[in-house]
């Protein structure tokens, strides 16, 4: 009788209130997961403040996505815990989940053509019932305008091409304006407009307050455009800090396995990450 | 080469906003003030055609229940029909004499009625079905949720079980339909996903296994309760009364009262259960709710009117061609359209072939099969097909 009650119960949800800039918004303590036997994480700690860009890279295996799934609590830890907000994940509820961080998986799918406006105003269902209600529209617009998909506003979901679908995922999750914000290779479907374009929304948004943790394979963007870099290699973090610091040649060439060139950019001083070609 | 190079260099310069800005609030900018205008007039043009969907329907739903009421092998006027449904309700009007009045309230209403209960479940629960799975060809009778019911249904039947009294049809038929909405969840979801082969290919797994039981109950059972068990497979509302109403009415209208309410995390649930999870649904105990609310629907129309196929499939299908795939209108659409496909379907299957009465199941299915067709035919053409 009680989880018959429990069932239909409408709970009350605690609104965030606003993260000051340099507190952690996310925080893996002694994060290990097993998936399948393996251990894809191993004790990992990682923060990522309120106010800052973290960049998740390495190569395919080394559990970007899974440390992003943690820290999305869609994975339940298997030692350590995920702290958002300064909760654990297990701690919280769904809906109050919801209105601290938004998360853009690696792919975009859609079971029914919905419009594209529709879309993006599922990411402001978490707010249904609150105040902050009345920003509906204001947030929709503008994560639309940000994404450069107002112009097939009234398009279904499903007649889009790829990048397309990708900038509309990620309007939504900008529509949902929650102070974490966790991507999964957002660039990874996009031209190099709009690579460059997802990539200094995060910046803005991070200058705005937010914390952004993104999954980059793309190593010029995360030295571009992060403020700290995790490489991460079989399931640990190789090496956390500045790009400028993280990202030299040997470690790279290491945890890679094929060899890097690392140069200055000759304007703007950020590193340039070039694969050693023969030739 | 190198003028094409500072030709580009210099259109990428004219663009408003450069690739290079080092204020990018200025890209969105320019394209926020005509952002409110763009999207607005789509809104309003979507809400009246909901409007309109919704006016037709219920029109069509009242002149539908009010046709059927007035004509069959004793034909009572329509003006009739109303001074008495008037005269009863006690807003003046008056009585019919007694044949009449006996004909229209104890066999043609109650079967009205019926048809309306049975066809918004059907309906309600093809799109609650279609929304859960993620998967447009969800539907109690394609993949074997109505079978289900149905052996629980037969197995009273044949067992002569009354445990229930007037309800003992509709308890089993709800049991054996939960456990079948269960097995079929269980067994072709994998990876939070369900795709459409392992969907189909269960239903045809489930409809044999239920076939079987029928058949074993129907080797069992004695002629009278054969002639029953088979009428009652045929699907039809022929044996509509007023306490079968009763029987079937707290399912039904339970299950339709609920369903709107998770109209809005069933749009959510169409981005995939992870998505849905992280705007803030507990995927897990809607999934629940709705596969509960699924089996009330089904057993309800199960058990009184027996397998009646398609109506969950098309009537959803219909409605999301004409207004898009919003929960908050598909489901509650989806129960009135159902509502007025079956109260349509139940008049023509009286009076086509009058005096004799053509099953409805087998009506809904030579009409439903062909429709199936079609879409299969559509989809494959627009998209290359389900995956």
């Amino acid at each position: 009788m009680r989880t018959l009650r429990d069932l239909f119960a409408v709970r009350s949800r605690e609104l965030p209130s606003p993260v000051a800039v340099g507190a952690p918004a996310v925080e893996a303590v002694g994060l290990s997961v097993r998936l399948g036997g393996r251990q894809v994480l191993d004790s990992l700690d990682l923060t990522a403040h309120a106010g800052e860009v973290v960049a998740l890279v390495g190569p395919n295996g080394a559990g970007k996505s899974t440390l992003l799934a943690a820290l999305a609590a869609d994975l339940p830890a298997g030692s350590g815990e995920v702290r958002v907000d300064g909760r654990s994940t297990a701690d919280w509820s769904a809906p109050e989940l919801a209105l601290r961080r938004s998360v853009l998986p690696q792919s975009a799918a859609l079971s029914f053509p919905f419009p594209v406006e529709d879309v993006v105003r599922m990411g402001r269902a978490p707010w249904a019932g609150t105040e902050r209600e009345d920003e509906d529209d204001a947030a929709v617009a503008a994560a639309m305008a940000a994404t450069e998909v107002t112009r097939f506003a009234g398009r279904p979901f499903s007649a889009l091409s790829g990048g397309e679908k990708a900038r509309v995922a990620l309007a939504r999750v900008l529509a949902q304006r929650a102070p974490l914000m966790l991507l999964d290779e957002p660039t990874a479907a996009l031209d190099l407009r709009h690579q460059e374009l997802v990539l200094r929304i995060c910046r803005e948004r991070a200058a705005a307050g937010d914390a952004v943790v993104v999954v980059l394979h793309d190593l010029g963007l995360a030295a571009a455009y992060a403020d700290r870099a995790a490489v991460l290699h079989e399931g640990r973090i190789a090496e956390l800090g500045p790009p400028e610091q993280v990202f030299g040649g040997d470690l790279l060439g290491e945890v890679y396995r094929q060899p890097v060139e690392v140069f200055p950019h000759p304007r703007t001083g950020k590193p340039l990450i070039v694969p050693v070609r023969q030739g | 080469m190198t003028t094409s190079y500072e030709e580009r260099a210099g259109d990428v310069e004219k663009t408003p906003p450069p690739a290079t800005a080092p204020t990018p609030s200025t890209a969105p900018a320019s394209s926020t003030a005509s952002a409110p205008e763009t999207p607005a007039a789509p809104a309003a043009s979507r809400r009246s055609r909901t409007f309109l969907l919704t006016l037709g329907l219920t029109v069509a739903l009242v002149v539908g229940c009010l046709l059927s009421a007035a004509i069959g092998a004793y034909n009572i006027p329509l003006g009739d029909v109303l001074s008495s449904v008037q005269h009863r309700i006690g807003l003046g009007g008056q009585a019919l004499d007694r044949v009449g009045e006996s004909v229209l309230w104890n066999v043609r209403l109650p079967r009205v009625v019926l048809a309306l209960l049975v066809g918004a479940s059907l309906g309600c629960a093809g799109a609650l079905m279609q929304g859960v799975f993620g998967n447009p060809l969800a539907e109690p009778g394609v993949i074997g949720i109505s079978a289900g019911a149905a052996v629980g249904a037969v197995a009273s039947i044949a067992l002569g079980l009354s445990f229930f009294g007037n309800w003992t049809i509709t308890v089993c038929a709800f049991v054996a339909g939960l456990a079948t909405v269960l097995l079929v969840y269980a067994l072709s979801r994998s990876g939070g996903r369900t795709e459409v082969v392992t969907l189909i290919l269960t239903g045809i797994a489930v409809n044999a296994f239920a076939g079987a039981l029928i058949g074993l109950f129907i080797f069992f059972a004695d002629n009278a309760q054969i002639t029953q068990i088979t009428f009652w497979q045929l699907g039809s509302l022929s044996q509509a009364t007023w306490p079968k109403v009763l029987a079937v009415l707290p399912c039904a209208v339970a299950g339709l009262l609920i369903a709107p309410f998770y109209a809005r995390k069933l749009d959510l649930l169409a981005l995939g259960e992870r998505p849905a999870r992280h705007l803030g649904v507990d995927v897990e105990r809607l999934r629940i709710v709705l596969v509960l609310v699924v089996a009330l629907l089904t057993a309800a129309a199960v058990a009184v009117a027996g397998i009646i196929s398609f109506v969950g499939l098309l009537v959803p299908h219909l409605l999301r061609m004409a207004n898009g795939p919003g929960h908050r209108f598909l489901v509650p659409a989806s129960a009135l359209g159902g509502g007025v496909i079956l109260v349509a379907g139940d008049l023509a299957a009286r009076t086509v072939a009058a005096p004799a009465e053509l099953p409805l199941g087998v009506l809904t299915a030579l009409f439903g099969s062909p429709f199936f067709f079609w879409l299969l035919r559509r989809t494959r053409r627009r998209q290359g097909g389900w995956a």
